[in-house]
């Protein structure tokens, strides 16, 4: 077998189906994706599915903490669980580079394979395309999924109400550093990693124990915490306020920002929900959170606030107020 | 580093602070904060939000990418416009409008423009490229031009022959004492830039106060910083006192940086300069000296300096970077220019004083 993918293995032929056999299948294997139909088919629970779909252009391609497929197991299997989703199948289609190493390609989906076991979901379905040099970079992954969503669960907007509590489960701003630091090789020892992680066991958790009292849940991912709740306050319903003493930041992260010129709020988080929440119930949602690996760092990082236009303010440590505004594009490094 | 981060937040030292602060009962005090870090630290702890209405701060012009004339825009456009260039940059330029067109939108086209963390990146940019010409944007106040220097004599000692700069760097002093003799801004004080500090010592503070009367305080970027600079201040204007305060003084000396002084010094050489919405500064900006002619972008592609600066109609950026009105008094701010579609470069640069504004309440 060549040691590299060529445009021959996206021709759909001999090196096409060796490919699929030697690199897809035998690390992905299900039943589902051994039956090697054009479509998954598989039967529904009764209530509603949750469906989602994400690409992944992620550069480099290996960074500190994980690799460009357990990303997106994660991305997506986080997707469907912040919508209150039990994650059972998902799809892959890949867009490969030629010229990428298949030791390469084959770790990548090893990574897959099992970020998938250790979520209980499957990857069902996929498509594989090879492109000519130059018109990928390395290697773009899209995943779809599909999750069962428990009957009385709806997660929207709609649900939020004045004076509920604003949760991060964990630290915040850890993956969008490390990739800055991997990707710019950025000379400065540090031992931050993305924190790229699936969710769905304890997001299930908290969907199954809590009912409404859980208003909504959200994945700060591109463009990070401040981002995901301007999103949710464009309504114009209500404004949030975040307090700044209460942002859990580790110190690396902070400090490797501060040289840089970026805001932790504004960068990317892969293994972190925002949970809004009925303040009554609060202090079980943290307990239960903090029984899971993934959410012991849990925190309340702000509040809901009657307001007649929906902006995200944050209460300073030097005790002023400031808004949070979306930003236009990239944050863009200081030069001074 | 964490310690002192730490410690230059420090609840306890913030809250007596801002109660000391809260409690002024004097006149109004006009404070103008010079460096742009320090109007985006000021926005971004909300310290606007807590000073009493006697003490008013002044964004002034210390942000290097708004100061940056539109002509230069323009040129750095072209060159990234021809074949076999590769244009480096920080930032912010990217996205500095120049009618209706800017580096970002020629990144996009499919230009080579890239965005640099440090100026050395570009030896190894040029070493990779030796067929293209590597033409760096080089702008910015003391702070930066001592490894924009080391970058130029690095390339020099390599006899690396497809680098250069098309410089646009300025120096504080002149600018200083322009805005010290304007009667309509009337400072009573200054919050000194901190790293510009650090290369250039405090001797320039002091004249200041001698023959203009206005005290100061050098600050570094935390909140106790700024806090202490601002109290030092109107402590100062209420005593009648000129004294400046070296509140920065772990990395501050009174002489400077003398090793990037020097570096400085060996490669580039005073010039006017024209500064964006104030106009020509006599030598407040650097040029290579001749000896570095080689790596002078305006030189080799014969680019005049000189063409008449554009600034869009109702734009008031040049009276902002004076501190004379305010972001919101002028009547682009948030309608036609927005940070989505800025107008001027306040709105764009992340140092810019409209952009900070933008955060507020």
């Amino acid at each position: 077998m060549s040691s590299i993918i060529t445009l021959a293995h996206g021709s759909g032929g001999k090196l096409t189906h060796n490919l699929i056999k030697n690199i897809f299948q035998k690390h992905l294997k299900n039943e589902l994706l051994l039956e090697a139909g054009d479509s998954a088919v598989f039967g529904v629970d009764k209530g509603n599915l949750a469906f989602t779909t994400d690409s992944y252009v992620i550069s480099p391609v290996f960074f500190r903490g994980g690799n460009i497929g357990k990303l997106a197991v994660c991305g997506t299997v986080n997707d469907l669980a912040v919508c209150g989703a039990t994650p059972k199948y998902l799809s892959c289609g890949f867009i490969i580079e030629e010229g990428l190493k298949i030791s390469d390609l084959e770790k990548i989906v090893e990574a897959m394979a099992k970020t998938a076991i250790e979520s209980g979901v499957s990857i069902v379905t996929g498509d594989t395309k090879v492109v000519q040099k130059g018109c990928a970079d390395k290697l773009f992954i899209n995943t779809s999924g599909i999750g069962y969503i428990p009957s009385g669960v709806k997660y929207t907007t709609a649900g939020i109400k004045q004076g509920d509590k604003v949760i991060i489960t964990g630290t915040m701003g850890d993956h969008g550093t490390a990739i800055l630091l991997d990707r710019e090789k950025i000379d400065v020892e540090s031992s931050i990693v993305s924190d790229c992680a699936t969710l769905n066991k304890m997001l299930n958790d908290v969907t199954k124990k809590f009912g409404s009292a859980i208003r909504i849940m959200r994945d700060p991912t591109r463009g990070g915490v401040a981002t995901t709740l301007n999103e949710l306050v464009s309504d114009n319903r209500f404004s949030i306020k975040l307090y700044e003493e209460s942002l859990p930041i580790k110190n690396e992260v902070k400090g490797i920002c501060e040289i840089l010129g970026f805001d932790p709020l504004y960068m990317a988080n892969e293994g972190k929900a925002l949970i809004i929440v009925d303040s009554s119930k609060v202090d079980s949602v943290l307990i239960e959170l903090r029984e899971h690996n993934v959410g012991k760092e849990a925190e309340v990082i702000g509040e809901v606030i009657k307001s007649p236009v929906g902006k995200v303010y944050i209460n300073t440590i030097v005790g002023g107020t400031r808004i949070i505004d979306m930003l236009v594009g990239d944050q863009l490094p200081r030069i001074c | 580093m964490n310690n002192i981060q730490h410690m230059f937040k420090d609840k306890y030292l913030v809250d007596n602070l801002v109660k000391k602060i809260q409690a002024y009962e004097g006149k109004v005090v006009n404070i103008m904060e010079v460096c742009g870090t320090h109007t985006m630290s000021i926005s971004r702890f909300g310290i606007r939000s807590i000073l009493p209405k006697t003490i008013r701060l002044i964004s002034g012009p210390g942000c290097p990418v708004c100061v940056t004339p539109s002509y230069y825009v323009k040129s750095a456009i072209e060159l990234a416009q021809m074949k076999d260039t590769i244009i480096t940059t920080f930032g912010d330029m990217m996205r500095i409008p120049y009618k209706g067109n800017s580096l970002l939108h020629e990144k996009a086209l499919g230009r080579d423009i890239r965005i640099v963390y440090s100026p050395l990146d570009n030896i190894q940019i040029a070493q990779d490229n030796p067929d293209k010409k590597v033409i760096f944007l080089s702008v910015g106040f003391e702070t930066t031009t001592p490894i924009i220097a080391l970058s130029v004599i690095e390339a020099v000692e390599k006899r690396i022959d497809n680098y250069m700069l098309l410089t646009a760097n300025k120096t504080m002093p002149q600018v200083m004492n322009l805005l010290s003799s304007d009667k309509e801004i009337s400072i009573d004080g200054y919050i000194y830039p901190g790293h510009v500090s650090v290369i250039i010592g405090t001797e320039l503070y002091d004249k200041i106060a001698d023959k203009y009367s206005i005290t100061g305080a050098i600050a570094g970027f935390e909140p106790v910083d700024i806090l202490g600079a601002i109290y030092n201040i109107i402590s100062n204007v209420n005593h009648k006192s000129m004294k400046v305060n070296n509140t920065y003084s772990r990395v501050v000396s009174s002489e400077g940086n003398m090793i990037a002084k020097a570096k400085i010094e060996e490669v580039f050489e005073h010039c006017d300069a024209i500064w964006r919405g104030i106009g020509c500064v006599s030598k407040s900006g650097l040029r290579l000296k001749d000896k570095y002619v080689k790596l002078d972008a305006w030189k080799a592609f014969r680019i005049s300096e000189n063409e008449q600066d554009y600034d869009p109609k109702g734009c008031r950026c040049g009276d902002i970077l004076k501190g004379k009105c305010l972001p919101y008094e002028c009547s682009l701010y948030g309608k036609l220019c927005t940070p989505e579609n800025p107008v001027g470069s306040c709105m764009v640069s992340s140092e810019g004083t409209c952009s900070a504004y933008y955060k507020y309440i």
